[in-house]
């Protein structure tokens, strides 16, 4: 029962996983793309939050048809800010690698410690 | 037609379709004429709704006449107004005497695109204020924080690049931490409108969710907040920016992110968490503490002008954070009224500095010698805001430490204690500020090729104008006062 409590949660789980491993490789790493990549991951994990919490058991996409009642519905509203929060997060990271790109232009190199002793 | 209950949505419209239109004008100066133009107007809407709002009512809009908890709502009461102020009139006087700066550090052909982002970042930090829905203010945070991302990395200085990056990192993990705080709290109630949220999280069970969306939220906006020890993006971002830039961020853009910490907070949590105001308390008020006290040691020994106003600012966050842990109507209100007097002198002061880069190409303390004669006016308004800054009577500066002080004595048997550091730290202001007089007035002057003489009268004129402010708004306090005892009124009448 106790175990079955534990895999009922998941996409929790997975969540909780996701976003510490974006984290640790934003902390961790040196390189600009790849600290660029973990962040991805850690905005990523939220996106799954979002998505699993709007499933209904048996819920279907909640379009309004004629003759069939009582349907059950997921919940169409954290998807649609979801969707809000993945455009938030590609153009966070289309600026993102554009610095990049200008750092990598200025410095010739984007590895972070390097930056630092080039100034 | 009642433009009035328009107000709420006009003061983020006006700046947001601005900013594409700016985009369009080419020719030499429209782009700073249209951008500076649309900044006037939404300071003057900010101006109209802050007297709207003076006696403690709130004015409510309904988007698209969706009535809120469905549609998205927009409100604007004492708090917001005294915000919409501070950001709109730091947007519009920092653009108003921008001209002479952007062109000096900006390329003419990139220019028009530079105002937009100005102009984005302005309505992205207007809607954080005006919104009164928790997902809103996760999508405009990301406007203004990616439209700030542009501006700070805008300049000609090539070390804001890396600032940038650690800025943008940090901010879009600040910004993510919110966001799943407010997804928690959507999934236990099943709604994103601030007022409906108090409401429904009475009727949760289980408020484990609730308590670690209080986490997430309490970090994430700390991180924007540039709260101690999540500051370490603020110094490089400020001093490498282009030096206008520095102005308009400084005075406005983490207050917001404080702004919506307090009303998250107090308007949602703390009613429904029990005891979760002891909590805030002991969990802000060291770190204010800390922030004050550390930020104001390392702003004694920094070397570089911009790098040192930098520290100070996180000092300044610590007071208002301070004010706000008292969890009293006194400390609110010193809190209030200090964002609003911090802007003035910190915009003042960074505004001089504009004026300083503008002759000097090197901002260190030890290459600015001379300066106090060949840029007196400058130099003038430098210690004014100076002066404020470390709160000297008869300048702002003086009335909101002198409030924060009387809530500190009011806030129990260890105020004592926090008006000793409130006033070390003056102190510690005191001897900041001295090594820029010393630097400036009483330094041999620097050999330079060309002879210096004061900033452009554009320039300097706004300056000297914000500095009579900080004496102006010292001797006068009443406006942001009354604002500020209605918004901590209204604030702790949503705490008990």
């Amino acid at each position: 029962m106790k175990l079955l409590e534990l895999l009922g949660y998941f996409n929790y789980w997975v969540f909780a996983i996701i976003l510490t491993v974006g984290l640790y490789a934003v902390i961790s790493k040196t390189n600009l793309i790849k600290k660029l990549i973990g962040l991805s991951i850690f905005q990523s994990a939220v996106f799954l939050m979002y998505i699993t919490m709007d499933k209904v058991e048996g819920g279907t996409a909640p379009i309004i048809q004629a003759g069939v009642e009582n349907q059950i519905f997921s919940n169409p509203l954290p998807q649609v800010l979801i969707l809000t929060a993945i455009v938030v997060g590609v153009s966070t990271l289309a600026l993102g690698l554009a610095m990049v790109v200008r750092i990598s232009e200025c410095y010739g190199t984007i590895e972070e410690n390097e930056i630092l002793d080039a100034d | 037609m009642d433009l009035l209950a328009h107000l709420p949505a006009l003061q983020v419209v006006v700046p947001m379709l601005s900013a594409p239109l700016v985009v369009l004008l080419q020719p030499k100066g429209l782009a700073w004429a249209g951008a500076t133009a649309a900044a006037l107007v939404s300071f003057a809407i900010a101006l109209t709704l802050a007297l709207a709002v003076l006696d403690g009512q709130t004015l409510d809009y309904a988007m698209g006449g969706w009535p809120a908890p469905f549609g998205i709502a927009l409100s604007v009461d004492a708090f917001s107004a005294l915000v919409l102020l501070v950001v709109t009139g730091a947007g519009a006087a920092a653009l108003l005497a921008a001209k002479p700066s952007i062109d000096q550090q900006i390329e003419a052909e990139r220019q028009p695109l530079f105002y937009s982002a100005w102009l984005l970042a302005l309505s992205g930090l207007v809607g954080i204020v005006v919104s009164a829905d928790a997902f809103n203010i996760f999508v405009f945070m990301e406007i203004s924080s990616l439209a700030s991302y542009i501006l700070i990395a805008g300049g000609p200085d090539r070390r804001a690049l890396p600032a940038v990056f650690k800025y943008l990192i940090m901010g879009t993990i600040g910004a993510t931490f919110y966001l799943i705080g407010v997804g928690l709290i959507y999934m236990m109630t099943g709604t994103l409108n601030l007022a409906d949220m108090e409401a429904r999280i009475g009727d949760v069970t289980d408020l484990n969710p609730v308590l670690v969306a209080a986490g997430f939220i309490t970090m994430g906006l700390a991180l924007k907040a540039a709260v101690f020890p999540l500051h370490v993006w603020v110094p490089n971002a400020y001093t490498h920016a282009p030096h206008m830039v520095t102005v308009f961020l400084a005075a406005c853009a983490t207050k917001v992110s404080l702004y919506v910490l307090i009303r998250f907070d107090y308007m949602v949590l703390q009613t429904n968490l029990e005891s979760h105001e002891v909590q805030f308390a002991l969990f802000m008020m060291p770190l204010a503490i800390l922030g004050i006290l550390v930020a104001s040691a390392v702003a004694m020994f920094e070397g570089h002008l911009k790098r040192l106003l930098a520290s100070s600012s996180i000092a300044q966050i610590g007071y208002i954070l301070l004010g706000a842990s008292f969890v009293s109507i006194a400390g609110l209100s010193a809190s209030g009224v200090h964002l609003f007097n911090h802007a003035l002198a910190k915009g003042g002061l960074f505004l001089a500095v504009a004026c300083l880069a503008y002759q000097y190409r090197d901002l260190r303390l030890d290459q600015l010698g001379g300066a106090g004669a060949r840029m007196p006016w400058t130099c003038a308004a430098l210690v004014v805001c100076g002066l404020s800054l470390i709160g000297v009577p008869g300048t702002a500066g003086f009335i909101s430490k002198w409030l924060l002080i009387n809530a500190a004595l009011e806030s129990g048997p260890w105020g004592w204690g926090l008006v000793a550091i409130i006033l070390i730290s003056s102190l510690m202001a005191v001897v900041y500020i001295w090594r820029i007089v010393e630097a400036v007035y009483f330094k041999a002057p620097v050999e330079t090729d060309a002879p210096i003489s004061e900033a452009p009268i554009q320039l300097l004129f706004i300056t000297g104008l914000v500095a009579l402010l900080n004496i102006y708004f010292g001797l006068f306090p009443q406006i942001p006062l009354e604002l500020a005892n209605s918004a901590a009124a209204l604030l702790m009448e949503g705490a008990q």
